[in-house]
């Protein structure tokens, strides 16, 4: 028998779910799936089965370029002592959600 | 045969096709040839065990002899059966399911397109929301046998073989008889000579694509639908889906 391990061959996907209109696409999970168009439905079924999206995203795992953990250092730290940085000293109105 | 019987029959047999479909793709359940197929596989049995809820228990309102949805479901033997062959054929392997689910979802999905329009209101409600649910299934089935047969030298070759298996039973989809008859002339069912044409163009669409020969017009097996004969393979799903409510009956939990 010659049978190959499909699972094997199967692309990993990374999937983005927007939950609502006027929010953004979040990353929920990963999946496999044979081509980009089995991989939405896949993830139709997989993730939102209780309502949770409106708008799918899928995206091969292989064309993510993740930053590297050894240089979390350089990278993220010199913003810790830059308050100034960050909008804290406006005041927002009630109206104005998600930010 | 009075329009009442007639109309209480066609709502056996949408039930019934939603229902025994729906268990078989149940049968799937932790068997999936990878976790996705599964929830997909299971997700579609949901789908259709509701459709038959709805269905039935409409169906027990019009034969209007006290039966409820789960009465009509779990006490019925397989001579009161009134689903299509074509639903009750063993899973065998994924291509035999998906190759079933297929042949069948393009006919439900023109079915209820119609079944929209009919004039008993309860039926034309449930085949509105159902048809959104139909609509998936048939994009996932078409998906599935494009993609398998136009795949592997192996993938084609079962796809093909579970096609010439399960052509037999396609007949009987869209082949009027009197009960059709007698609901299209109410108003309340469903074309089969309209549907025919769509039927037969969808499917020679798909399975172009996928790259599969279409199987000689050959004989074709019925007796599902109007329960003369159903084949050996519905007496064991039901002895499976009916156990708990016959051994102790009444049950609830």
């Amino acid at each position: 028998m010659t049978t190959k391990s499909n699972k094997k061959n199967w692309p990993l996907w990374e999937i983005f779910i927007r939950s609502k209109n006027g929010l953004s696409h979040k990353h929920v999970g990963s999946l496999h799936a044979a081509d980009a168009e089995m991989a939405i439905e896949n993830a139709r079924d997989v993730y939102t089965r209780r309502n949770e999206g409106v708008s799918i995203w899928v995206v091969e795992s292989k064309y993510i370029t993740a930053s590297s953990p050894n240089q979390s250092e350089s990278l993220f730290d010199p913003a810790d002592d830059k308050v100034y940085r960050h909008p804290t000293f406006y005041n927002l109105p009630d109206e104005v959600k998600h930010i | 045969m009075t329009t009442q019987q007639a109309h209480f029959e066609y709502l056996l047999r949408l039930g019934d096709n939603a229902l025994i479909l729906g268990h078989r793709l149940s049968e799937w359940c932790g068997h999936g040839p990878v976790l996705e197929q599964d929830i997909a596989m299971t997700n579609i049995a949901l789908d259709q065990v509701g459709q038959a809820r709805s269905l039935l228990a409409h169906a027990g309102k019009i034969e209007g002899r006290g039966r409820d949805e789960d009465k009509l479901a779990y006490l019925r033997d397989a001579w009161a059966y009134r689903n299509v062959l074509l639903v009750e054929q063993p899973n065998e392997d994924f291509a035999f399911t998906i190759v079933r689910q297929f042949l069948f979802d393009a006919f439900n999905f023109y079915l209820h397109e119609e079944l929209r329009s009919s004039k008993d209101d309860q039926l034309r409600a449930i085949a509105g929301k159902s048809l959104k649910e139909i609509a998936y299934h048939l994009r996932y089935s078409s998906e599935w046998v494009i993609r398998l047969g136009d795949g592997t030298e192996e993938s084609r070759q079962k796809m093909q073989h579970a096609l010439n298996s399960l052509w037999k039973y396609t007949g009987e989809l869209t082949a009027p008889d009197e009960v059709d008859e007698l609901m299209l002339e109410a108003g309340i069912g469903a074309s089969l000579t309209r549907i025919k044409p769509l039927y037969d163009e969808k499917v020679a669409a798909v399975l172009k694509e996928a790259t599969l020969e279409m199987p000689q017009a050959g004989h074709m097996q019925s007796g599902g639908k109007n329960g003369k004969m159903h084949t050996e393979y519905l007496g064991y799903i039901l002895a499976e889906m009916q156990f708990v409510q016959r051994a102790y009956p009444g049950m609830e939990w």
